[in-house]
């Protein structure tokens, strides 16, 4: 894999050609999100150890480590969700195009920071109702739009064609993997800017699988997509960038070609070696 | 066969045999029940039980239609006021709970489960039916409410602690905040074990005689408002089965069988309303 992102739009665009006055360039931006010396404490335990990390806007930064290294936890924190776990506290600063997580609203944070469950977890409602949960509670949609919303977050997440003829069905008739793209779709309708997937394919079988990872590498034209995984082939065949973790500490994170292919860190090499973990 | 086989399929008919025993004198308890209800009160069951009113003592014939009624009053008062009360009880303690308080209400819930329905009576009667000077439904109905929020509020949080947490999280990732979390998601998704529980609640409010005996009272005539006195099923079958009349002792039965009836019949409804709905797979 190449460590030049091909993300980059066309920019032989009719108006270059034309020799039309081009915008200004601007300035390289910051990276879409910033961990700066992260430490997270579940009670006692400290879960993440000073670690700092940016990712890039519209690039798939993988996480990855063996069980237990906080991969999971350091994602849990970029939308704030482990703010609901008992006597959990963490220090440092996220931001998010430079601000930090924690001034915002957090509603508004997690509407633009979506989440995908390591577990499929539709809601008990219709595979229709499902999708427009996140355009309701938003407010993100009219009732004459809700149809137009939810039909292009199931086509965006490749599962239009299977669902099509039962949206009023319940989502949980779905297979395990076409519930994780429901999730998908669900997650993408409101349309967010940065999207954490928590080992989205764990539970599923390799044909599923295959989807959700093409799916992830035309996700990152619209968002920027963080994945956390235990399979080293998945993070190699998704990501632009790759962090290994390890026992709640940042060992590297390097372009994913070059990390895979010439590591650092003698225990990155062990770990992808397969000689512990 | 070697011995070891033997001992053991031994053992295994031996324990199904006990376990079977003891499953079928369970069910033959109901059996017993419902079978000695409709042997001695189904001959009192016509038109006229349902439709007149109870006759002086002595006469033959009349019906219980008062107390009927005024069951169904007493006890749909009771649950407008238990039901929704125990359910947002239920709902803090699953959904917001604290260290010191969420921890004390759930103690004095359980406590109000075990306080016996006689005691629940004579305090709405203290507090009630002294300070009106006057007997009342509305009474009965609040001392019913007293013993209905109890068990709603338990089971209310039980049913809600059962929903997985990855459900929540799916719904606060979308960003959600926490009473719409609770509202949309949550309680939906253990909606059907919430309403069980209340038409469990309700069932058996609904055959306690104690809480209505110095409360509602009784009623020889057409109810009159909820501020009067109110005939009830279980306080007509009390006062029947106290009585020297052999024609009112079937009446007591035939009113046990109806008030049995009532309740199954509303079970049995709830429940193939409630099966309609999308439930959560566990797992």
């Amino acid at each position: 894999m190449s460590t030049v992102p091909d993300y980059a739009p066309e920019s032989k665009t009719a108006q270059d050609r034309k020799g039309a006055p081009l915008p200004t360039p601007t300035p390289a931006p910051g990276p879409k999100l910033r961990a700066t010396n992260v430490n997270f404490f579940y009670g006692t335990f400290q879960a993440l150890y000073d670690i700092s990390l940016d990712m890039q806007e519209h690039l798939v930064t993988a996480l990855i480590g063996p069980s237990g290294c906080g991969k999971s936890t350091f994602l849990r924190n970029l939308n704030r969700i482990n703010d609901t776990v008992r006597n959990s506290r963490m220090e440092g600063k996220i931001l998010l195009d430079n601000e930090d997580v924690r001034e915002v609203d957090v509603t508004n944070l997690r509407r633009r920071v979506g989440m995908v469950f390591q577990r499929p977890n539709p809601f008990p409602k219709s595979i229709f109702e499902n999708i427009a949960y996140g355009l309701k509670i938003n407010g993100m949609a009219k009732r004459s739009e809700m149809r137009d919303k939810v039909e292009r977050s199931l086509r965006r997440a490749a599962l239009w064609d299977e669902v099509k003829d039962k949206l009023h069905e319940s989502a949980y008739a779905l297979s395990g993997g076409q519930q994780q793209r429901l999730c998908i779709a669900r997650a993408l309708a409101v349309n967010p800017e940065v999207l954490l997937l928590d080992e989205p394919c764990s539970a599923l079988d390799p044909v599923s699988t295959a989807k959700i990872e093409e799916l992830m590498l035309q996700l990152r034209s619209s968002c920027t997509v963080a994945i956390v995984t235990h399979n080293m082939q998945q993070a190699a065949r998704v990501s632009d960038v790759t962090a290994f973790l390890l026992e709640g500490k940042l060992i590297e994170c390097r372009p994913t070609a070059q990390l895979f292919t010439n590591p650092a860190d003698p225990r990155t090499e062990a770990y992808i070696t397969g000689r512990f973990g | 066969m070697s011995n070891l086989l033997i001992w053991r399929k031994g053992v295994n008919s031996v324990m199904l045999t006990v376990t079977g025993v003891f499953t079928v004198i369970t069910v033959a308890a109901l059996f017993l029940i419902l079978g000695y209800l409709v042997y001695y009160g189904g001959s009192s069951l016509d038109w006229n039980f349902f439709t007149k009113l109870p006759l002086s003592a002595g006469e033959t014939g009349g019906g219980l239609a008062n107390a009927i009624l005024g069951s169904l009053e007493i006890v749909a008062v009771a649950a407008l006021i238990g039901l929704p009360i125990g359910f947002l009880a239920g709902v803090y303690l699953s959904e917001f709970p604290d260290k010191v308080f969420a921890p004390a209400v759930r103690y004095v819930a359980d406590l109000l489960n075990g306080i016996p329905s006689i005691v629940v009576g004579l305090l709405a009667w203290g507090l009630l039916v002294v300070p009106m000077r006057q007997f009342s439904g509305l009474a009965g109905s609040i001392a019913l409410s007293a013993m209905l929020i109890p068990i709603v509020t338990r089971q209310t949080e039980q049913f809600l602690r059962e929903v997985p947490n990855s459900l929540r999280e799916g719904a606060l990732a979308l960003g959600a905040c926490k009473w719409k979390m609770v509202a949309t998601v949550v309680v939906p998704a253990g909606s059907k074990g919430i309403l069980t529980g209340m038409i469990l609640g309700v069932a058996r409010i609904s055959g306690e005689s104690a809480p209505l005996l110095f409360t509602a009272f009784n009623n020889q005539f057409w109810n009159g408002s909820i501020m009067q006195p109110t005939a009830s099923l279980p306080v007509m079958i009390y006062f029947r089965a106290l009585s020297p009349y052999d024609d009112w002792h079937r009446q007591a039965w035939a009113a046990g069988l109806v008030l049995i009836g009532m309740v199954l019949t509303a079970n049995i409804l709830a429940r193939l309303v409630i099966a309609r709905g999308i439930s959560v797979p566990r797992g």
